[in-house]
């Protein structure tokens, strides 16, 4: 479980250009929830997620996971349970290195990363079969650069990668956002499979809302660091795109464009 | 056939020097001017314990440690105390010009006659005869051989990946829970260990410490890793590390050559820069054909 309390952020503070973004937010992501969040441009998502992630200082409030705060721990350390995937599929993984290699550095998560091989040959074939699920043809290219591939193979990859080892919390940041509608599509199948395989907590941020319906049990929305709407179970199971859409519209004419 | 020798034997310890330039220029992406004075570190601790009649092996030693702290001290002014690379580098290296001196005692050490890694009995009683004019490059040869395997193998370790991967991309790194900034760290404390070790090898084959050898070893570093690198760019059954120590050797093939044709030695910095700006034209040009094609 992940609790957000009273978080306040403020970008630029001090200065005429200081922006206040959270003033006061509050957000409890239980177990098993799988949530997605939409919202307009500027309006939190990626600061909301850069702040679980401890990529982003708050200015005040108390981040806790499973009850233990973690406000002051350092980004690196709160990834020991956390996994993310970014927009920029060139984000989640090591471009000058190869399939294997990043396979390899992805399944030692947890572990010391000493002075031992760095990759176990006995798992090579398991990495091929899950490279196989994903029907890209990636299990013929193990020694290939991934530099060379393309940026749906790429976000493949990396969201393999970030979900390889025992995690509890997956951060999907616009992950679909920069591929094709048809690659779009099989990332999104993969990740809810691999959700439900794993069961993962999840956050999904995306500005595609029919994945926002489709997908997860619980909706947020989010306008100007606060959060509109809060869906879960049956009564999100029933807002449709045109709802939402609708919701979209009248904080847009609220705001005079 | 002696210029062919000495080049060989200049190339091949530079060539060290450029393993570490590489793990900082290539895999970190760090612009490393730490080397410029742990290169003379390395050769300074080495005058130091061999005007004394220390061991050659324990030299050596010493200067891998030394250089590792120089490294460890550039990465903590950079990763702790947020300096910028470049800055960070010049820092430090500033520091050990000072630091050298107080090691070697003197800005001149001479070690003639004194007992060193190529002029030991185990040397003189094994390579003899026809042999003999080769015995520096064969304990040079070995030297470079044995540490470039162990980078080699270093870098197929969980803790090379992990190297690798923070120059490449260090987000990856901590989403993996590890602190690139420690990554880092270590890059810089093996790289510069290497230079040091470089440099100690330097002092005992020509057999004297200047404070000033140090200066412009980066460039030289540098111009071993991106001839190498550039050469053997599309071979890629050549590792690395091996493409580096042939550009080192290359580089010092251009520089005897360029001497050979009447330059004087005063005008070697000219030369190297020169050089070093051809070779980074040259790379451009190549890339450039390489992005056509």
């Amino acid at each position: 479980m992940i609790r957000l309390e009273n978080i306040k952020k403020v970008y630029n503070a001090g200065t005429v250009d200081a922006i206040c973004l959270f003033d006061g937010l509050d957000l409890t992501v239980n177990d098993g929830d799988f949530i997605s969040v939409v919202g307009s441009n500027g309006s939190g998502k990626t600061s909301l997620l850069n702040i679980i992630c401890g990529n982003v200082a708050v200015d005040g409030g108390k981040i806790s996971i499973d009850g233990d705060e973690i406000t002051s721990m350092k980004d690196f350390k709160r990834y020991r349970r956390i996994g993310r995937v970014y927009q920029n599929p060139a984000m989640g993984t090591c471009p000058s290195m190869t399939i294997l290699e990043n396979m390899s550095l992805a399944d030692n998560k947890g572990k010391a990363y000493g002075l031992g091989w760095g990759t176990d040959k006995k798992r090579i074939e398991g990495y091929r079969e899950s490279l196989r699920q994903l029907n890209l043809g990636l299990e013929d290219k193990l020694g290939v650069r991934v530099g060379s591939l393309s940026g749906g193979q790429r976000q493949a990859l990396a969201l393999l990668m970030s979900t390889m080892t025992p995690i509890d919390f997956l951060i999907l940041d616009e992950h679909t956002a920069a591929l094709d509608p048809r690659t779009a599509e099989i990332i999104m199948e993969l990740t809810d499979q691999l959700v439900k395989e794993k069961g993962l907590t999840t956050i999904m941020v995306t500005h595609n809302l029919r994945y926002a319906t489709d997908y997860g049990n619980r909706i947020l929305m989010m306008h100007q660091g606060k959060i509109i709407l809060d869906q879960n179970g049956k009564e999100k199971a029933a807002t449709k795109v045109e709802d939402l859409l609708g919701l979209f519209n009248e904080i847009s004419i609220e705001c005079g464009n | 056939m002696e210029l062919l020798i000495s080049t060989l034997e200049q190339g091949l310890i530079y060539g060290i020097l450029g393993l570490g330039v590489y793990i900082t220029y290539k895999i970190l992406d760090f612009p490393d001017l730490t080397a410029d004075g742990s290169f003379p570190l390395g050769a300074a601790v080495t005058a130091a314990i061999i005007a004394n009649g220390g061991s050659p092996i324990l030299a050596m030693v010493a200067s891998i440690a030394l250089g590792a702290l120089a490294g460890l001290i550039t990465g903590i002014i950079h990763v702790k105390c947020r300096v910028r690379d470049l800055l960070s580098g010049i820092i430090t290296m500033t520091a050990l010009y000072s630091i050298n001196l107080r090691i070697a005692g003197m800005s001149n050490v001479p070690l003639f006659g004194k007992v060193t890694l190529f002029k030991n009995p185990l040397v003189e009683g094994t390579l003899t005869g026809a042999l003999e004019p080769f015995s520096a490059v064969i304990v040079v040869l070995i030297v470079v051989i044995v540490f470039k395997v162990l980078m080699d193998l270093f870098l197929k370790t969980k803790a090379g990946y992990l190297l690798r991967a923070v120059g490449d991309n260090d987000t990856v790194v901590t989403s993996l829970a590890k602190d690139k900034g420690s990554v880092k760290i270590m890059g810089l404390v093996i790289a510069n260990a290497l230079v040091a070790l470089s440099g100690c090898i330097l002092c005992q084959q020509q057999r004297f410490f200047e404070i000033q050898m140090g200066t412009g070893a980066i460039v030289i570093g540098l111009a071993a890793v991106i001839i190498g690198t550039n050469l053997f760019k599309k071979m890629t059954f050549v590792k690395a590390t091996t493409s580096v120590i042939i550009g080192s050797i290359i580089y010092k093939g251009c520089v005897a050559a360029a001497i050979q044709m009447g330059l004087d030695a005063g005008d070697m910095r000219l030369i190297t820069a020169v050089l070093f700006l051809a070779i980074l034209v040259a790379g451009n040009l190549f890339d450039r054909k390489g992005d056509a094609a």
